[in-house]
């Protein structure tokens, strides 16, 4: 019983450890102050041929696994979460579902460019009236001479509005199951057409180097072929997806809550207080202390999640888990380095202070903590 | 075109890095191995010749057990193979000796050109490009910051501090790169995968063909005889300005040959 990683796993940690360092370290903090999408570290990310971690050779993939996006993810958001983020969402919303669920015609169509990180995918879920509550999609589908024209807003959708975009996947009300809740379908809508468009760019707390939109569709009409999956599974599809999201949200969430230690590790060492380093106090080594178990188990509980996963076991509950205990320890250690920085935590030059702004969403987006101890208490058998 | 690389493990310039006082060698054990740094510019170098002109790159170790390391790396950036020389008895050669065992492991392979980096951040003797190419009798292009091979000719860019100089030579030769030439790229998971299922001939000095006689410590031509910690950094000179600040600051750099 061991989580020693293999040595592809380590060397591709490495590999996107001294990326991070050497690329996006230096510059991400100006795109950030900025609000503007790093396209440069986007396309690097591309030729490393992150974007394509999780899938086979044959539709454009690395070959690799679920595992090595985790990896990924971790040490790219142990620098900075925007860039993090903007990979696990083309990933596990953009390009797994069509992986999943697409016909060969739609995965030869679109996987090869999403692999490569020369497009972008989103997934169109949520909506102004329903996050958590996302079986209450208002966005509508209906089939007009062979094609579905879609009606409907949705919200907070990322890699949606930027140059790159090739597609938004978005859930739709298709028609009235017999027992009568509504049959959700979800369907593959390009950029650029007519009847989508890209509303507005949302000013956000955190994640300033992502981009995130609202999105509009006024008669937007698609072929009929554009249905991704089965007509009516559009909800179950999904949900299957986030499960496997969680674990890689739980490892970007490590990665944040590893990056507040490396940064006050460094810290400690050079600010005097008293007469002596920082770091020499206890109270500061017992926060610190605090932080690398909160990391530790965390990232115990992603790799658990992860292992369960490649071993085709059931990983529901662990997925769960690991979202909620990763993303508390991000929040809990960026709140700590922001204290142990003092002032210099509140200023956006530091990237703790930027972690301090990136945090909070780990515990909302992508299923609230609320949600995940939903998940965990159906799984033991509490009931709904 | 067949090329050899020869790729050197150091140790890591981001921690802190020791020699054994017992030997004055480099105390492995104190930090992580890694890749010399300007030896990943040679492969990418190498791997873009191959690109252009195909052929085979072959990266040549000759360190001990622990290079494997960077070999993987050197294969997960592209290369085709890998030859590693490892022998206990090769332990505290010196730069010639090195040169010596390398030029005597490249008589058992094919090759059009061998690329390294100028130097190594450890021991940084800058010197084993020029004995390597002596040993073997060919022409040496150093410091490259660009190389364009054409036929059976090469022609670089020679860096110098005031420009460069255009040198020409017939292969095969033996070319040593500054950082300037290329931005070496990142192994991708796919290849990294590759890298382990990629050819890696193990060879002692005896089927190098190396002279036991002739490397390690006690055969050295040079000797480190003490060694000091570097001095810490004292507080820099404060220059005030009189309303001659522009021109002590354009002095201050025109010395250090920033302009």
């Amino acid at each position: 019983m061991s989580y020693r990683l293999s040595d592809e796993h380590e060397e591709l940690r490495r590999t996107v450890a001294e990326f991070a360092r050497t690329e996006v370290a230096p510059v991400i903090g100006d795109y950030y102050e900025r609000a503007a999408f790093p396209y440069e570290i986007v396309a690097a990310m591309g030729r490393m041929g992150l974007f394509g971690l999780p899938f086979p050779e044959d539709v454009g993939g690395m070959g690799g696994d679920y595992l090595a996006l985790c990896l990924a993810l971790e040490e790219l958001a142990r620098v900075d979460s925007s860039v993090a983020i903007t990979l696990e969402a083309a990933v596990s919303l953009g390009a797994m579902p069509i992986y999943r669920f697409g016909t060969p015609e739609q995965q030869a169509t679109w996987l090869p460019r999403l692999c490569s990180g020369e497009a972008l995918g989103a997934f169109g879920l949520t909506e102004p009236e329903g996050g958590s509550d996302a079986g209450a999609t208002r966005t509508t589908a209906r089939l007009d001479a062979g094609e579905w024209v879609i009606n409907g807003t949705k919200s907070f959708i990322t890699n949606s509005g930027t140059d790159i975009t090739a597609l938004v996947t978005v859930t739709a009300v298709t028609g009235q199951r017999p027992d009568g809740r509504p049959e959700i379908s979800a369907i593959i809508v390009p950029a650029g057409t007519p009847g989508f468009t890209i509303g507005q760019r949302y000013s956000k707390v955190g994640w300033c180097a992502s981009d995130t939109n609202e999105l509009v569709f006024t008669d937007c009409r698609v072929p009929e072929a554009n249905l991704l999956g089965e007509r009516g599974r559009g909800y179950a599809q999904f949900l299957s997806i986030l499960d496997e999201g969680r674990i890689a949200i739980a490892a970007l969430a490590v990665g944040l809550a590893q990056g507040c230690v490396d940064e006050c590790l460094r810290y400690v060492g050079q600010r005097v207080a008293f007469g002596r380093e920082i770091g020499r106090y206890q109270a500061i080594q017992f926060k610190i202390a605090d932080m690398a178990a909160r990391v530790h188990t965390a990232r115990l509980a992603y790799y658990d999640a992860a292992a369960r996963l490649l071993a085709g076991q059931p990983f529901k509950k662990e997925a769960a888990i690991a979202k909620l205990v990763a993303s508390h320890a991000a929040m809990d250690n960026a709140r700590d380095a922001t204290q142990i920085f003092g002032g210099y935590g509140f200023m956006n030059e530091y990237p703790v202070g930027r972690f301090y702004r990136d945090a909070k969403i780990l515990e909302i987006g992508e299923g609230t903590s609320e949600i995940q101890r939903m998940v965990i208490a159906r799984e033991l058998g509490l009931p709904a | 075109m067949n090329i050899v690389v020869l790729v050197k493990q150091v140790p890591d310039t981001e921690t802190e890095r020791k020699l054994d006082p017992a030997d004055s060698t480099v105390d492995r054990a104190a930090s992580d191995g890694v890749i010399n740094e300007l030896d990943e510019y040679a492969i990418e170098e190498a791997l873009r010749l191959k690109e252009k002109h195909g052929g085979e790159v072959t990266i040549l170790t000759v360190g001990p057990e622990q290079a494997t390391d960077s070999i993987r790396k050197a294969l997960s950036m592209g290369a085709d193979k890998a030859v590693h020389v490892c022998d206990d008895a090769l332990a505290g050669s010196d730069a010639l000796q090195t040169a010596y065992a390398i030029a005597q492991t490249l008589g058992t392979l094919e090759y059009d050109l061998v690329i390294l980096g100028s130097e190594s951040t450890d021991a940084r003797t800058g010197v084993v490009g020029a004995a390597l190419a002596e040993y073997l009798g060919l022409p040496q292009l150093t410091l490259a910051n660009k190389v364009d091979v054409d036929g059976t000719s090469v022609k670089i860019q020679r860096q110098t501090d005031d420009g460069y100089q255009v040198v020409e030579a017939t292969l095969p030769a033996v070319i040593s790169v500054v950082e300037k030439i290329n931005e070496p790229r990142y192994p991708s998971f796919k290849l990294i995968m590759a890298a382990k299922k990629k050819p890696v001939t193990k060879l002692s000095i005896a089927e190098a063909g190396i002279d036991a006689d002739k490397v390690g410590l006690a055969n050295a031509t040079t000797q480190v005889v003490d060694f000091a910690p570097a001095p810490p950094r004292t507080a820099g000179t404060v220059v005030k300005d009189e309303g001659n600040g522009g021109v002590l600051i354009a002095d201050f750099l025109a010395s250090k040959k920033f302009v």
